[in-house]
């Protein structure tokens, strides 16, 4: 008897009205009567609005053609890109030397590519970027092997945007939690003075730090004595981004239940171990989320260098729109510039999202 | 291999394994433990009880220093704890802890929970130290799950892990905070077989618990507590059938 009722009930579906397209519309888009008239709105709006643009992008615009073609086109002009493209990515960087920033760009991305893996955090990966960083640095500032020495001032586009994000990103990390774990100190001095830099910092637009590395500090060294420009605006993002990775990280190590440390101190483990191996990794993975905002951030705002005269992606392409020839561009040049933007920040919180998956060991 | 420390009673037999004299502690102006003496001789189990808030875990916690006292000393295993950092590192090497919410690392596998202490305190070598984990995951009955991670185990088995975690840095002392306590019903047993076991093989054992079968079973002397003083300690038969004092008297009506 019990069989003969499992087996009637397995027979029994769902009403049509639940399942398939007609109950995903209905649950979703039509479930009351307000829900369908919103529906019919956005249905009309979108109406109204993607075939224009649609023109706009693909049926009405020029993709490759100079530019007086560009004038006689009431779609899009993406001729400006293909056209100025050796400007907008590589800057000032010296003819016929294209090579040099450009390999410099592909052996970090590789690099980063291939730090993706977990497994492959090791000791020996420490040392690959240390002479990584030197074969880049010396790919863009040349003076061996015949390379001609190409000046910081003449770094710009990509390159540069690469150069003060990625290297702020990964010195201003470590930074950020040493910073943090010294406000938590029991040292009043260590936690003082890490209380001040951190507020101090926090309380400052990063475009104030930018002015000060490049106007103001040169005027207290000492005659003679002069410090590279980007390196400059380099530890100006450092130092701006170490503070706030290190209240992130600090959430992190208060979200840790006392218990974690209690353990570690009854087996006899000295501090560094102790955060190194129980309360970092840990407290690490709670603020993936935050400490990924923080990153996309820094990212984007190293555009702001542009008000210290350095030529980033961002001064590139508005360089290239000061262009008589170009000036009516701005739409198209500013959307690759965001696609470009998109690309890597998206790749970004995506991998994030990847590690937050792979380190969930609780169930 | 304590004759080379300084000995702290005259005859070696008689020399206790942790020493507690005169020790007071507060919490800002509260007198949470009051002149605590005690004297622990090695391979001697000893049960804890009191009503909550009597002190009893702030008195074991006290002896590996998750409790700093302010006047007193404490002696364990000849060295006494001071506000010396490496004196209380050792101290804590050689004095297990099992508490009551376990505490395993959640982002380490069982083994990994296991072999961390032997690896970076002991300096054992990786290899040794997983041999070491699995023969008392074997002894708690557990083998099957070192790779697990502790968020996949019950409640009783992550206690079980707890224990052998303590058990693979060699200790002199077993300290046990109300391992019991948080675990449903049907685990308790599987916990309190594996601390008799560790009884019957000579461990010391100080232990804070609810269980009065385990302490009438198990104990050497059973201790109580009351407003942070131990009000009295007796072995177990006289300690349940002929209780001294009124307080624990009234504890034990309550209780049984």
């Amino acid at each position: 008897m019990p069989e003969s009722t499992a087996a009637k009930r397995e027979q029994l579906k769902p009403p049509v009205s639940n399942v398939g397209i007609i109950g995903w519309l209905r649950t979703n888009l039509f479930s009351t009567w307000y829900n369908s008239l919103l529906t019919i709105a956005m249905l009309g709006i979108l109406a109204w609005l993607v075939p224009p643009l649609f023109r706009w992008v693909f049926i009405d615009s020029l993709w490759n053609s100079s530019a007086e073609a560009c004038r006689d086109i009431d779609g899009a002009c993406w001729s400006v890109i293909p056209n100025n493209i050796r400007f907008i990515i590589l800057g000032f960087f010296p003819e016929g030397q294209e090579w040099r920033p450009i390999l410099a760009m592909i052996l970090l991305l590789s690099l980063v590519i291939y730090s993706k893996e977990r497994s492959r955090w090791k000791k020996s990966l420490a040392w690959l970027w240390l002479i990584n960083l030197i074969i880049m640095g010396t790919l863009m500032y040349g003076g061996v092997l015949g390379m001609p020495v190409v000046e910081t001032s003449q770094w710009s586009g990509l390159p540069l945007t690469f150069l003060l994000s990625f290297f702020g990103m990964i010195v201003a990390y470590p930074l950020g939690i040493l910073l943090a774990l010294g406000r938590r100190s029991e040292m009043p001095a260590i936690k003082t003075l890490c209380v001040v830099y951190i507020e101090m910092i926090r309380g400052v637009p990063l475009i104030s730090l930018l002015f000060m590395s490049s106007i103001m500090f040169p005027l207290f060294l000492p005659e003679g004595v002069s410090i590279d420009k980007v390196l400059r605006a380099l530890i100006a993002i450092i130092l701006f981004t170490a503070a706030y990775i290190a209240e992130v990280v600090r959430g992190g190590l208060q979200a840790m239940p006392r218990g974690q440390y209690e353990a570690a101190d009854s087996l006899g483990l000295p501090y560094k171990h102790t955060m190194r191996l129980v309360i970092l990794p840990q407290a690490l993975k709670i603020v993936i989320p935050p400490s990924v905002g923080v990153l996309l951030s820094v990212f984007k705002d190293t555009s702001l260098v542009v008000i210290i005269a350095l030529y980033d992606v961002l001064k590139t392409t508005m360089v290239t729109l000061s262009n008589p020839k170009w000036a009516g561009y701005s739409s198209e040049s500013y959307i690759f510039l965001a696609l470009l933007y998109f690309v890597f920040c998206y790749a970004m919180s995506s991998y994030s999202r990847k590690l937050e998956k792979e380190l969930h060991t609780g169930h | 291999m304590n004759d080379s420390q300084k000995s702290v009673s005259p005859e070696d037999s008689a020399k206790p394994i942790i020493e507690i004299r005169e020790m007071h502690k507060w919490y800002g102006d509260f007198h949470v433990l009051s002149n605590i003496n005690l004297q622990v001789q090695a391979q001697e189990k000893i049960v804890i009880c009191g009503p909550s808030g009597s002190g009893k875990s702030t008195l074991i916690r006290c002896i590996n220093r998750l409790e700093e006292h302010q006047r007193g000393h404490i002696i364990v295993n000849g060295t006494e704890l001071c506000n010396d950092i490496k004196n209380i590192e050792k101290v804590r090497a050689e004095v297990g802890m099992v508490f009551q919410h376990f505490n395993l690392f959640p982002h380490l596998t069982i083994i990994e929970n296991l072999t961390l202490g032997p690896i970076w305190v002991r300096k054992t070598p990786k290899k040794e130290a997983e041999e070491a984990a699995m023969m008392y995951l074997e002894k708690v009955q557990i083998a099957e799950q070192a790779k697990k991670f502790p968020g996949q185990l019950s409640g009783g088995q992550q206690q079980r892990v707890a224990i052998a975690r303590s058990l693979c840095m060699n200790p002199q002392v077993m300290l046990f905070d109300e391992p019991t306590s948080a675990l449903d019903p049907e685990m308790i047993k599987e916990v309190l077989d594996v601390m008799i076991g560790l009884a019957e093989e000579g461990m010391t054992m100080l232990v804070v618990t609810h269980e009065m079968g385990f302490a009438k079973s198990v104990a050497d002397r059973v201790m109580f507590m009351d407003d942070g003083e131990i009000v009295e300690q007796n072995s177990p038969d006289v300690f349940f059938d002929n209780p001294q004092h009124e307080r624990t008297k009234l504890f034990l009506s309550q209780i049984l």
